[in-house]
């Protein structure tokens, strides 16, 4: 068992895989001497060769495009985009081939890559450094998303996202990358994509979250169990396909739900939690279903203040749980 | 003579052909092949086209005008070994690839069985068993395929494995951005590519002068540092000198080439496509004197390898062929949405509704 | 001038100490702010820290070569006062995150440890001496629709909870907010389940019985001691002349019963007597709460009924609603129900205030124990044919008529004499206005 980072999970899964399956490869800006600009790939050149590792100009179609080629024909490549805001260029790439190779096929030819984006903010990013993405990969079907919030997820997510016949954006938040530091087993070991889990049990209110507002959700919690008030804390870990059945359970149990994420509120992941728990669970319903999102501005501004003003805080979470919890 | 004249080399290396080796030269029955293909294309391309305007086939881009460049190319290629990254237009590369008219015309009518998708694209979109063939079309966003050819050709490298992989694109993918990234990785990695473009002069109703301010697309190859071959698309045997030569730089480790196909649209872009609207009568009428199938039939007359009743054999079988296609696809029944959620996610996996 | 500490700052991703290299300026050294002060190395990055302050370089306290924790104190410098005055010293930052508590799989967050904001080892400093911004600043937690406004409605699971249990929702106090009935008020009354009678058990000591109350029985020892240890009483009694109301019960019985299918009792007219002026007087309709009064919304009259087991108080909620008729209606089968011990929990929540008919026992007088957390209570006793004085027209006369005693107990933290006799005299009121052809609704 060692105590480590989460950007350390995540070079140790690719390190891993690579070192066990040949075909498995990896493509992105500045990944190779420069070992990634946040050095998840530090040292992989010197192992692996630069025929593995693979500097790509800066050209995000291209690496989506040149990914999805070498994974239809037997490669398991792993891109990274540097930032989940540079992503765009991709999505042509992405949302509109990768997702469809399977099933435009019948299933003869498949992608089975995996696209790792750092994103999110409260690293004063400003406006292109710090955006949420991942809903736009999330509502398309044949991509799998997924968003890891501990170490131990990362790294047994990531090993099995390398693994998946089927493309999987993989999101990993920046703010996480040297915050978040956790336990991981020295063995070998996978946490399965498609399942969320209950990070922390309760029986109030259920909160909803992934990525770094997942510990500050957490966070509140702790906060408020000292307030008498009970809060059951689900990491969805997977955002396509989502897991609806932990979701729906623990909503089941306290008839309360709350959605956090720092993604902006309209149109974001949280709409689709509270109308799956509105359509399946509503005769459980208690009260309203309740977000906690980033604001409806275009992006996270740069200054300390305006860029605190967008973020969640454990403060926010917490008032708006106290607020639920009291209905 | 066939192949004479009509091809000029551009870009930053002279020798286009890697280890300086063209394609061997072409027999006999080689050119009397490619004609049995190009009449086959042209019989089933006009079926299909007839059908439309029957409403049964809801949506066709013909390949009218491009038969000589796409089985000049394959005949350079080897269906066995190599990948084929193809666009909408290419009836006549499918056909000289192996794919029957009964498969072809299942996907124009959309019926149970078509080999590509299931019925579930565009007709001659998806992608063949690979135990078949290597051909992929999974788009109708043009240039996609071209980054994804040089990740096919990156995983060929990287395996060590001998093979060409052909990107298809027409002169209007050639504005994309994904063609740019493309052609510039490819070369960095001098990846076994060959970017054939045909350059029909129109995209939808967009003519060349609109598109580029350059005379050639070929001539782009020399900034990325590779060869680019400028080659008279309605000559099948120039066409295919030039790509058998792209194709053994390929193979020898030089690298991709560009190689530009110059050819003419028939036919409107598409069957919803009306060219009256921008294209000038007199560039539409002028255009048919080029017809390569005419024109490859005179020369193959004139060589003594062609003659009244092997036309005539080769014709009739081309229709007999379609029109029995024709009713057997017509007879084929439209695919139940049985497997619908089918092969969304991998089966067993999570996510998999099938 | 003062002396302050210079820390060695935070750099390389997830390091957490570094080696001094060599000091670039020494001790007796005017330094400017931004002058490259000393080299530390890392085992991710060397670099050159340039000084913080403008100032002089008083000693070295970290030498070369020495491998020092992020955040030690590494040199001293003397500043300007007003600089040390805005230097505050972040206790967190010599905590290096291996002393950490245990993370476990969950994970735990290292103070100050961050990327920059493409991809570097900034470390964020702009906020660290401010406390966090206010939650009501950045409104990221919702209004509640309906916020503030009183509300009836049930949520989803309080609806089915209810429905699948048999629980009357009226019957519940909510605690939720602005009283809203919430699931877990539900489940408690389920949780309570109906209460049920149960048999005496009696065991002999002696020449004695050992009886083991009923749990009714202990509930209401508990009840009464509770509100007579925590209740000031006082007291207060009231003759009501009800020989209109007995005219009117005698004339209109028959009728009724046809009309309605249940018999006029007396107890409904004092019942709907008792809920108007509890209407009119809502103090006594009211509880003493932590030092507060919370005056109820709703009068849900309790009727003290005798048990088999014991005293019960089935409630009719919003009994100021209802006529004579409705009240008949409403009595006859929760007083059934009481008698049979197959009151539901419902019919026995949310009382405001309780009205006890001792007068069918045969009482003419009682000093009630007020049913806690409730203001008041009022027994009516025995109805008796007494002469008393009438002045009339003509000038006192002696007639017979049918008198009823109406006893009040109080809490005199909520209520004094000017309040009580203010209830009773809208009480007598009520109860004196009937005669023998009036309307029953």
């Amino acid at each position: 068992m060692a105590e480590i980072t989460l950007i350390e999970a995540v070079r140790a899964a690719m390190w891993e895989e690579m070192e066990r399956d040949p075909t498995v490869f990896t493509l992105g800006e500045d990944i190779g001497a420069r070992g990634g600009v946040f050095l998840a790939t530090e040292g992989f050149l010197e192992k692996f060769g630069e025929d593995r590792v693979i500097d790509t100009p800066l050209a995000e179609a291209a690496i989506g495009g040149i990914a999805l080629g070498a994974a239809v024909n037997g490669m398991r490549p792993i891109a990274e985009i540097e930032f989940g805001d540079f992503i765009w260029p991709a999505v042509n790439q992405i949302i509109g081939e990768a997702s469809r190779v399977r099933y435009g096929t019948q299933g003869r030819r498949t992608a089975p890559l995996v696209l790792r984006v750092p994103y999110g903010g409260g690293v004063r990013g400003g406006l292109f450094h710090s955006q949420s993405v991942e809903v736009a990969f999330a509502h398309q079907p044949g991509l799998k998303v997924v968003a890891p919030a501990t170490p131990y997820d990362a790294k047994g997510l990531l090993k099995s996202a390398i693994r998946d016949d089927d493309p999987v954006i993989f999101f990993e938040h920046k703010r996480t990358y040297r915050l978040v530091k956790g336990d991981v087993p020295d063995g070998e070991y996978t946490v399965p994509i498609g399942v969320a889990e209950v990070k922390r049990p309760g029986s109030d209110v259920t909160v909803v979250s992934y990525g770094l507002v997942l510990h500050y959700c957490l966070e509140a919690a702790a906060t408020l169990a000292g307030e008498g008030i009970d809060v059951e804390v689900v990491d969805l870990r997977t955002l396509r396909p989502l897991d609806t059945d932990t979701v729906l359970t623990s909503v089941r149990k306290t008839g309360k739900a709350m959605v956090v994420h720092e993604d902006t509120k309209a149109g974001g992941l949280g709409g689709e939690i509270a109308a799956v728990i509105a359509e399946y669970a509503f005769e459980d319903l208690d009260a309203p279903v309740v977000r906690v999102a980033g604001p409806e501005v275009p992006a996270m501004p740069f200054s300390p203040l305006l860029e605190a003003q967008f973020m969640p805080s454990p403060e926010k979470i917490a008032a708006a749980i106290r607020d639920l919890a009291a209905y | 003579m066939l192949g004479e004249q009509s091809s000029k080399t551009q870009g930053a290396t002279s020798n286009v052909a890697g280890n300086g080796a063209g394609p061997p030269p072409l027999n006999d029955a080689d050119l009397l092949d490619m004609y049995r293909t190009m009449v086959l294309s042209r019989t089933l391309d006009q079926r299909i086209w007839q059908m439309n305007r029957q409403g049964r086939a809801a949506i066709v881009a013909s390949a009218q005008g491009h038969e000589a460049a796409q089985v000049g190319a394959i005949r350079a290629l080897d269906p066995e070994r190599d990948r084929f990254y193809i666009y909408y237009r290419e009836l006549t590369t499918m056909l000289a690839l192996g794919v029957t008219p009964l498969e072809l015309l299942l996907g124009f009518l959309a019926k149970d069985g078509e080999p590509l998708s299931g019925a579930r694209q565009f007709p001659l979109h998806g992608a063949l068993d690979r135990s078949r063939r290597d051909i992929v079309s999974f788009s109708n966003v043009v240039a996609t395929q071209l980054p994804q050819a040089v990740g096919v050709a990156l995983a060929d490298k990287m395996r060590g494995e001998k093979r060409v992989t052909v990107a298809y694109f027409g002169d209007g993918a050639s504005s994309m951005g994904e063609t740019h990234e493309a052609m510039n990785f490819a070369s960095i990695h001098r990846l076994p590519v060959i970017f054939f473009c045909e350059n029909n002069k129109y995209a939808i109703s967009v003519p060349l002068s609109r598109q580029m301010n350059i005379e050639s697309i070929s001539s782009r190859a020399a900034a990325y540092g590779m060869p680019g071959i400028e080659v008279n698309g309605f000559d099948p045997v120039a066409v295919y000198e030039a790509v058998g030569a792209a194709a053994n730089r390929a193979l020898s480790g030089d690298g991709p080439t560009l190689v530009e196909a110059v050819v003419e649209r028939f036919l409107p872009h598409t069957s919803d496509d009306d060219d009256t609207r921008y294209r000038p009568a007199e560039d539409l009428e002028g255009i048919r004197d080029l017809d390569p199938i005419p024109a490859t039939e005179k020369l193959l007359r004139a060589s003594g390898i062609l003659d009244d009743a092997l036309d005539q054999e080769i014709k009739e079988s081309a229709q007999k062929t379609v029109n029995q296609a024709t009713e057997d696809a017509e007879n084929a029944p439209f695919p139940e949405p049985h497997d619908f959620y089918e092969q969304v996610y991998a089966p067993g996996s999570p996510g998999d509704q099938s | 001038m003062s002396i302050i500490g210079i820390e060695l700052p935070h750099v390389g991703e997830s390091v957490t100490e570094a080696v001094i290299g060599k000091w670039l300026k020494q001790p007796g050294d005017i330094v400017e702010k931004f002058d490259p002060l000393v080299e530390i190395v890392t085992d991710k990055v060397s670099m050159e820290f340039p000084a913080p302050h403008s100032g002089t370089l008083k000693s070295i306290v970290a030498e070369e070569g020495e491998t020092v924790a992020m955040g030690a104190t590494i040199a001293e410098m003397e500043v300007d006062a007003a600089v040390a005055a805005t230097t505050t010293s972040h206790p967190d930052k010599t905590t290096a995150p291996s002393q950490a508590p245990p993370a476990g799989r969950i994970g735990t967050l290292i103070q100050g440890a961050n990327v920059g904001p493409t991809g570097g080892t900034f470390r964020d400093t702009a906020l660290e001496d401010r406390p966090r911004p206010p939650v009501d600043a950045a409104p990221a937690a919702p209004r509640m629709p309906g916020q503030g406004v009183p509300r009836r409605g049930y949520s989803p699971v309080v609806s089915r909870l209810a429905a699948a249990n048999g629980v009357d929702l009226e019957t519940l106090t909510g605690t939720g907010r602005d009283g809203r009935v919430t699931r877990k008020d539900v489940e408690a009354a389920i949780a309570a389940g109906p209460s049920a009678a149960q048999p005496l058990t009696e065991q002999p000591i002696g020449e004695d019985r050992l009886v083991q109350p009923s749990p009714i029985r202990r509930m209401i020892a508990d009840h009464m001691v509770r509100s007579v240890s925590e209740i000031p009483h006082a007291w207060s009694t009231v003759e009501v002349d009800v020989t209109g109301l007995v005219a009117c019960r005698s004339a209109q019985r028959q009728l009724f019963r046809e009309r309605h299918g249940v018999d006029l009792t007396f107890l409904a007219f004092t019942a709907y007597s008792v809920a108007r002026a509890l209407r009119e007087n809502p103090l006594v309709n009211s509880t003493w709460e932590d030092g507060t009064i919370r005056l109820k919304g709703r009068v849900n009259l309790g009727l003290a009924v005798a048990a088999p087991d014991g005293l019960v108080v089935p409630v009719i909620h919003d009994a100021d609603r209802e006529g004579i008729s409705g009240l008949a209606r409403r009595i006859a089968p929760l007083v059934e129900r009481a008698r049979s011990g197959s009151l539901a929990l419902p019919d026995v929540q949310g009382g405001t205030f309780t009205l006890n008919n001792t007068g069918t026992l045969g009482s003419v007088w009682g000093g009630a124990i007020i049913n806690h957390p409730q203001a008041a209570i009022v027994t009516t006793e025995a109805i008796v044919k007494r002469p008393v004085v009438l002045s009339g027209p003509a000038g006192d006369v002696i007639a017979i008529r049918s008198m009823m005693n109406v006893c009040m107990s109080f809490d005199h933290r909520i209520i004094d004499g000017a309040e009580s006799a203010s209830f009773m005299q809208d009480f007598k009121r009520y109860l004196e206005s009937w005669s023998v052809d009036s309307e029953l609704d």
